[in-house]
């Protein structure tokens, strides 16, 4: 049933495809509910469950909080709310990058770093935070700006390098192209970051992720990335449907496959570059998310995409909650508990699909 | 991906081991027993340091070309009148600021680049990169100062160089001024009527340090509570707090020792989500200090005492 799953999408294409059946949209969405009132209750400090209803009914936009919890109530406002609203949307924009990566490449082994996001974004983390050392533009937040700029630079170079490398049909191109640039991009910024050790510890905890200092400024930063990247993606549902069954197919729509995977390339590089602004490189959400989607309810990206959206976002706020919890008061960085949870995955798909596949 | 977070994780690891032993063996356990009579000057050569770590190092004549590799090691040969005696400084070394810094790395040391300052004796922090091997397969003595869990190991390495360069006098004074100004640091800050809690910040994502480390101790000695004890079970040094159990700890201090590398400030903590409440943000008693000062284990720790002590001294009035 594995096997049957990562098979090769079925020749299931237009018209009347399989859409997200109500009760997995209902389990989907019953599952994020759950996830986001775990991740609101657990914590390093306990609050009950009456105080947070309590702090729901009193925003403090509705006036300073007062009373015997009011420092429970801040804690609830000020830090948790924002990180479980901010892992809710990086696990969403992560999950449904790397779904729309795999849809475009037919590669079920791409996910959301695939064409040197992640390396760009280090690399341009690394740069802000040695370059801006010691002067105010820290706190200006100008390292998750340069970590969207790179992201989004690094894969834009391996788009224009995939395209001069010849063969434009091929998407196996633009993904050599992609792991030439992040092995060179990584190559750099392990240069930078040796030859500035005072910086190594600074670029070290960006690269274990940011969930950890998360409130509501860097949360308001990452929606408009995350509405209009999830937004194209989710919009071209059916052509990638359609190119899953073959070029040809999208051709006969009247569409242009180099068009189709431009598109979404850039959105899915959009979602990840702001994740990766947001909450530095949190790795496996976005091939372990689609996957257990895919294995479960079918390959089509009608279905697929939704899915990991929500699921993603379930999955991050879980791993955080966890990240926060099992060492309170310590934290343990989150790119460990993904990991934890996704290598073994990785392992079963990769098992799975060796005989047809690999 | 992964295997970069590997190597940087590696590296870090590296820069911020900061224990010697157990913490149980408080003191005794850094102590080394210099072989030789403790006599100065040249005349005490040559002799046999038995190191801490379980090495030896013979010294056959006064080392006049030294190299350290460890800005705490520079600051204490420069301290115990050792400076004229140092050729070459690693590119972290940048106090005192006569020291003659130069690229080399104490990180990745490069034993060509080490032995090509014609050393007679290398001092280092760490072992790294099959350094000390390198250094003796050229016949340069390198004696190892790993970062002190406590004064008394600071005291213990002072007199080690003092032996080891032949300042033995130089490194006693110092270390008794240290003792004497630590103490009246101490009696300063008196004793407090409740425990004053402290938190000590590594960097803007809540690294901190528990009392097993050597900052931690001092704030032991000026009888401060330490909120990071609470997070050992995870990382028993540096452990990363989560920003929520920082501002329900309530800390009446803040040390920031985090204003070089990461441009914090009271503003900037005040700023910080939730963090308006804290007593320590209300009260303004927020600490900015010198990053290097307080993740040195050299003679300046008296300087970082003195910085932190008048505040104590003023959260006590209150709670008195």
């Amino acid at each position: 049933m594995l096997r049957d799953a990562l098979r090769r999408p079925a020749p299931a294409t237009l018209p009347g495809l399989p859409r997200l059946p109500a009760l997995w949209a209902g389990a989907g969405v019953a599952l994020l509910a759950v996830a986001v009132t775990t991740g609101v209750l657990v914590g390093p400090v306990h609050v009950s469950l009456a105080t947070v209803g309590e702090a729901l009914l009193r925003p403090p936009f509705l006036g300073t909080q007062t009373g015997p919890d009011a420092g429970q109530l801040t804690i609830l406002w000020s830090i948790r709310f924002p990180r479980v609203v901010l892992g809710a949307l990086v696990g969403a924009l992560l999950a449904t990058a790397g779904a729309g990566y795999q849809g475009v490449f037919r590669n079920p082994l791409a996910d959301p770093y695939l064409l040197g996001a992640g390396a760009g974004a280090i690399l341009g983390a690394t740069l802000a935070i040695v370059l801006t050392r010691g002067s105010p533009l820290v706190g200006a937040g100008v390292v998750p700006i340069a970590a969207f700029a790179g992201a989004a630079g690094a894969v834009a170079a391996a788009y224009v390098l995939g395209r001069s490398l010849g063969d434009r049909r091929n998407p196996t191109t633009l993904i050599l192209a992609g792991v030439v640039v992040a092995a060179f991009l990584t190559a750099v910024q392990t240069y930078v970051q040796q030859s500035q050790t005072d910086s190594l510890r600074q670029v070290y905890s960006w690269i274990l992720g940011r969930l950890v200092t998360a409130g509501w400024d860097s949360t308001a930063a990452t929606l408009p990335y995350a509405a209009a990247g999830i937004g194209v993606i989710f919009a071209h549902r059916r052509l990638l449907d359609a190119l899953a069954v073959g070029e040809e197919e999208v051709t006969s729509l009247g569409v242009s496959p180099r068009r189709v995977r431009l598109v979404v390339v850039a959105a899915a590089t959009l979602c990840t570059a702001a994740a990766v602004a947001a909450a530095g490189a949190i790795g496996f959400v976005g091939i372990v998310v689609p996957h257990t989607v895919r294995l479960l309810l079918g390959t089509s990206y009608r279905v697929v995409l939704p899915m990991s959206t929500l699921l993603g976002a379930a999955f991050l706020v879980l791993a955080d909650t966890a990240a926060r919890t099992i060492a309170a008061p310590a934290e343990v960085p989150i790119g460990v508990i993904t990991a934890m949870v996704g290598a073994p995955f990785f392992l079963v798909v990769m098992r799975s699909t060796r005989v047809r596949d690999l | 991906m992964r295997e970069h977070l590997d190597a940087a994780s590696a590296t870090l690891a590296a820069r911020i081991r900061v224990t010697c032993a157990l913490a149980l063996l408080a003191g005794a356990a850094c102590q080394s027993a210099p072989a030789s009579s403790p006599s100065p000057g040249a005349g005490a050569f040559p002799l046999v340091i038995h190191e801490s770590g379980g090495g030896t190092v013979r010294l056959d004549h006064q080392p006049r070309r030294i190299v350290s590799l460890s800005p705490t090691a520079t600051e204490m040969l420069f301290a115990i009148g050792a400076g004229k005696q140092v050729v070459a400084v690693d590119d972290q070394s940048d106090y005192p600021s006569t020291a003659p810094m130069t690229k080399l790395s104490g990180f990745q040391p490069n034993v060509e680049a080490i032995a090509g300052y014609s050393p007679d004796l290398v001092v280092a922090a760490e072992d790294i990169g099959g350094l000390v091997a390198g250094l003796t397969a050229v016949s340069v003595p390198t004696l190892v100062e790993p970062a002190a869990k406590d004064l008394n190991g600071t005291y213990a390495q002072l007199r080690e160089l003092g032996t080891a360069t032949g300042h033995g006098p130089g490194a006693e004074a110092v270390v008794s001024k240290m003792r004497t100004d630590v103490a009246s640091t101490v009696a300063s800050v008196g004793k407090p009527a409740r425990r004053i809690s402290v938190y000590h910040e590594l960097d803007q994502t809540y690294f901190s340090a528990t009392s097993r480390t050597f900052i931690g101790q001092v704030y032991t000695l000026l009888g401060l509570q330490d909120i990071a004890d609470r997070a050992t079970g995870a990382a028993p040094d540096y452990p990363q707090l989560s920003s929520e159990f920082v501002v329900s700890s309530a800390p009446d201090l803040i040390v920031l020792a985090d204003t070089k590398c990461c441009s914090q400030n009271q503003q900037t903590v005040a700023a910080r989500p939730g963090w308006a409440g804290i007593p320590a943000v209300r009260s303004g008693e927020v600490v900015a200090v010198d990053d290097d000062v307080a993740s040195h284990w050299g003679p300046r720790i008296v300087d970082f005492m003195r910085q932190v002590a008048p505040h104590v001294s003023r959260l006590e009035r209150q709670a008195a």
